[in-house]
């Protein structure tokens, strides 16, 4: 299905000169709405192959956020629209200067790397196909009238339509099939309307609401139905390719490069989180440097569970392991610390030992996770996926994912001694609890973010860290509720002007 | 028990049945066999590669009952070796089940495990609104009734599209279907339309022969509103107060009143209604409500939804009766009596008295199921699978002109 280019080399999507041409000159995706009948024939690099897979990944983990924080879809269209904006736009026909067939090949590639990821597991296809047909929905709700009509008639649905003479036979069952049309309007509806016949197993939503007539295993659907008949047809599509992919992929196993990036595509999802959150925003570029003696404070009031954890234990036992440093460290590093301040930060709270060892044992790794030494690489901090899907902490370890780690009674006295200040209370644990039984530990942590920055940020249910956005990564909690704080203290400060003037 | 199984159960009917063909396909030998062995013991994912396998298996573990359940993408016995995500149901038929239980709160003549030909009449009409129903509107044809042995009916759907069902879909054609709902504590359980307006036409066209059975079944036999409580779960059905506070009034004044007047006093009230008024509608909408409530068929939801659900086999004997779960003709349901139905005890005896006289005259020996009672059942389940096997004879043909 794909062949994967190196990544070194010039990354010119398209090899062959002759399929460029063909790109110019017949325009692959004339329509915004995809079936993905057929997968990409052209070379993707392979960033192009990560890239519009793990963007495509956001916007499906949000939708599953969606699902388990049962938004409506109202709620659920919003969220989504807006990570699709910030993320993968898909932009109509009449958006003339966009490019618009980039778009659309990225969002084609990203669909077929996730198929490539999400059809190894039964469980992982019933996932991918929900995410899936709710984007494709939301993508159809808000397409232009005029271009959804251009993209059906470009595919044969094989719906059969109804001619006049069964449509006057069944006239008294086709209008009193249930609908919301006024009793007074049936008639001209009957009329107008265009009916057509499909067999039944492929409209099973519309049979089992009892919105159409059903005759000899013949469903008649009204045209009106439509969006519901594309809805079924495409997730129907979906699970049969994606039953394909599975039987075809040992194949393509042979290509090692691939086989990491899928890996780590699914188990993301699995996780229930989307991609890592990428740092580029986070506090070391607002420029506010962070002084070692701040972090305590910094802590109680910004750090998600998993670093509360590992400060208090770091605070209590004045030593962290191994994974616990390397999490922590790293975390710190992008809030804001620098190097300088790591080490003071490090050297005060590791207080039992002496300098020298110290100094042997321990600076040189700060160093080396600040890209001072080895192999000098700037290590990034770790999202959330990895901090739930690599190395489970043992026994006296304290790093990983308290929602996921912890055993229930001590998840939630934690959670109480840590944010009963911010406002969680006793009654806010069995909500919480449930979402970590059923696995969705981060959606647990976000409502936790919700909950306790509710009274000082004004942030609602459903809101998370901003535009409906699920945590994935313990710097992009502790970025946001330092950026809600400082609104509100500069609201505050602009306040206190205003009656300064008025007075 | 044993000799049952040994010299009477039909296993090769049963294997031509489940198998569309002669010769075992992946619909035998992938399909799920469960046993229930003496003292609950319950052995699931059986499975045989032909009929002698099977009818070993089942003489050697004796069981007091075995159940059907899906093709499996691989042979159920092998379900410990295979990797997970590779033993998965694919086929499986469409199956109902209707138990007199649920009917328990408005038939007056048993109650609990009791069933008699009068009750039976509740399930004959459940049958023909099904029959009709799946045959007409989902257009399949291959439909095998089985008596559960004591107080219910199976469905068995063969048709190749019923097989190939997907949950959803199942889900589907049960939702479709189900009209009584609620729970115990509810007592309105009919909700198939928004507000008074008209059923949907599949129902509609279900109250015509139910409204017949209504007046005979419900008014004449059961005269299911003449005790208080009876009256008063009626009267809980009428949406409009004033009609149910005169009815009240009338039936104190005259009691003992029979459920067939009582139902007559209830027209009379609506006679006098303005036509095209909004109460006459919403009163004749709960009559019709009413008449769905009592004669409608009860399903066992759950039953049909899941591929992968076990049921029992037809031919078993039921544990407590005694009797064989015989197939029924849906045409002759009314002349069904359960009671008539053979018991083991009974066939077994048939079966020595024939063998006393064979020996007697020496004449050749037949099977020994035609020798009892159980043969026009068998022959039933026969000509059932042969009319599958034709299907798929011809769908063959049509498949080996089209190269
Ligand atoms: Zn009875």
């Amino acid at each position: 299905m794909f062949k994967a280019k190196e990544r070194k080399g010039p990354s010119t999507p398209l090899k062959s000169s002759s399929a460029q041409v063909q790109l110019h000159s017949t325009e692959p995706y004339p329509h915004r709405l995809n079936f993905y009948d057929l997968p990409p024939i052209f070379d993707v690099t392979l960033e192009e192959f990560e890239s519009a897979a793990l963007a495509r990944l956001r916007i499906l983990a949000e939708i599953e956020s969606s699902f388990v924080r049962n938004r409506s879809y109202d709620e659920l269209k919003a969220v989504t629209k807006t990570q699709c904006d910030k993320y993968l736009t898909l932009n109509a026909n009449s958006a003339s200067t966009c490019d618009l067939q980039g778009e659309r090949r990225r969002d084609h590639v990203g669909h077929f790397v996730l198929r490539l990821a999400f059809c190894r597991s039964e469980e992982l296809r019933r996932r991918f196909v929900k995410a899936e047909m709710m984007l494709f929905r939301v993508r159809w709700d808000s397409d232009d009238t005029r271009e959804r009509e251009a993209f059906l008639s470009s595919r044969d649905f094989d719906w059969v339509p109804v001619d006049d003479k069964e449509k006057e036979m069944y006239k008294t069952q086709l209008m009193a099939v249930p609908s919301n049309i006024r009793p007074q309007d049936l008639e001209a509806h009957f009329k107008k309307d265009k009916y057509y016949k499909v067999r039944w197993t492929r409209v099973p939503d519309l049979v089992e609401k009892r919105r159409v007539f059903l005759k000899g295993g013949w469903a008649y659907v009204p045209a009106r139905e439509q969006s519901s008949m594309v809805f079924q047809e495409f997730q129907t599509n979906l699970e049969k390719a994606l039953e394909m992919t599975a039987k075809a992929l040992p194949r393509l196993d042979e290509d090692t490069r691939l086989l990491p990036i899928l890996n780590n595509l699914s188990q993301g999802f699995l996780a229930g989180v989307p991609s890592e959150w990428l740092s580029s925003s986070s506090s070391a570029a607002e420029g506010g440097g962070i002084k070692a003696e701040e972090v305590d404070e910094l802590a109680r009031k910004h750090f998600p569970m998993c670093m509360r954890n590992l400060h208090e234990s770091l605070m209590r036992d004045r030593h962290l392991k191994h994974m616990g440093r390397l999490q922590y460290g790293l975390f710190l590093k992008v809030l804001g610390l620098s190097i300088d301040e790591a080490i003071t930060f490090w050297r005060r709270s590791f207080s039992k030992i002496t300098d020298d060892k110290f100094n042997k044992e321990y600076r040189y790794n700060i160093r080396h996770s600040y890209g001072l030494e080895g192999r000098r690489a700037n290590y990034p901090a770790k999202s959330c996926q990895q901090i739930l899907m690599q190395d489970q902490p043992g026994p006296n370890e304290s790093h990983g994912c308290p929602y996921r780690h912890f055993s229930e009674d001590n998840l939630q006295s934690a959670l109480l001694a840590s944010y009963a200040p911010h406002g969680l209370t006793a009654a806010d644990l069995p909500e919480i609890m449930h979402t970590v039984r059923a696995g969705h530990y981060h959606v647990a942590c976000t409502r936790v973010f919700e909950i306790t920055h509710a009274r000082s940020g004004g942030v609602k249910k459903g809101e998370g860290v901003g535009g409906g956005e699920s945590v994935t990564h313990p710097n992009q909690y502790a970025a946001r509720s330092r950026e809600l704080e400082k609104a509100r203290l500069e609201k505050a400060e602009s306040e206190r002007d205003a009656m300064v003037v008025d007075g | 028990m044993l000799a049952f199984y040994r010299r009477l159960y039909p296993f090769k009917s049963i294997m031509n049945w489940l198998n569309h063909e002669h010769v075992p396909t992946k619909l035998y030998t992938h399909r799920e066999f469960a046993f229930t062995l003496q003292g609950d013991v319950y052995l699931r994912y059986n499975s045989f590669n032909t009929v002698d396998d099977f009818k070993k298996q089942v003489c050697a573990l004796n069981p007091t009952r075995f159940e059907i359940g899906p093709v499996y993408t691989a042979r159920p016995r092998d379900k410990k070796t295979i990797r997970p995500g590779g033993f998965i149901p694919m086929q499986r038929e469409l199956v109902f089940d209707i138990d007199m239980t649920d009917y328990d709160s408005i038939r007056t003549c048993c109650s609990d495990a009791g069933i008699c030909k009068r009750c039976w009449a509740f399930i004959a009409v459940a049958v023909k609104v099904l029959d009709s129903a799946l045959r007409d509107q989902f257009g399949y044809k291959h439909l095998l009734w089985v008596y559960s042995g004591r107080r219910g009916i199976h469905l068995w759907i063969s048709d190749k599209e019923a097989m190939e069902l997907t949950d959803d879909q199942r889900r589907a054609v049960v939702n479709w279907i189900a009209v009584i709902t609620g729970s115990k504590d509810q007592h309105k359980k009919v909700n198939a339309r928004p507000k008074s307006r008209p059923l949907p036409p599949s129902l509609q066209m279900a109250l015509e022969p139910l409204a017949e059975c209504f007046t005979e079944l419900i008014l004449d036999d059961q005269d299911c509103f003449r005790s208080e409580e009876g009256c008063e779960a009626f009267l809980r059905l009428i949406p409009d107060e004033t009609i149910v506070h005169e009815l009240r009034k009338l039936w104190e004044l005259n009691p003992g009143r029979s459920s067939s007047q009582k139902w007559d006093d209830l027209k009379n009230m609506i006679r006098v209604l303005d036509k095209g008024s909004s109460r006459r509608l919403a009163m004749k909408a709960a009559m019709e409500d009413i008449i769905l409530q009592y004669t409608y068929p009860r399903l066992d939801a759950e039953v049909s939804k899941h591929r992968n659900h076990l049921l029992k086999a037809p031919f078993c004997v039921h544990p407590k009766t005694g009797r064989i779960c015989v197939p029924i003709d849906p045409a002759r349901i009314d002349d069904f009596d359960p009671e008539q139905v053979p018991t083991v005890r009974q066939l077994l005896r048939e079966l020595d008295e024939t063998m006393a006289q064979d020996s007697a005259e020496g004449e050749e020996r037949h099977a020994d199921s035609e020798r009892t009672s159980l043969k026009p059942y068998i022959q039933m389940l026969d000509k059932h699978a042969m009319a599958l096997m034709d299907e798929v004879r011809r769908s063959k043909r049509g498949a080996d002109m089209s190269w």
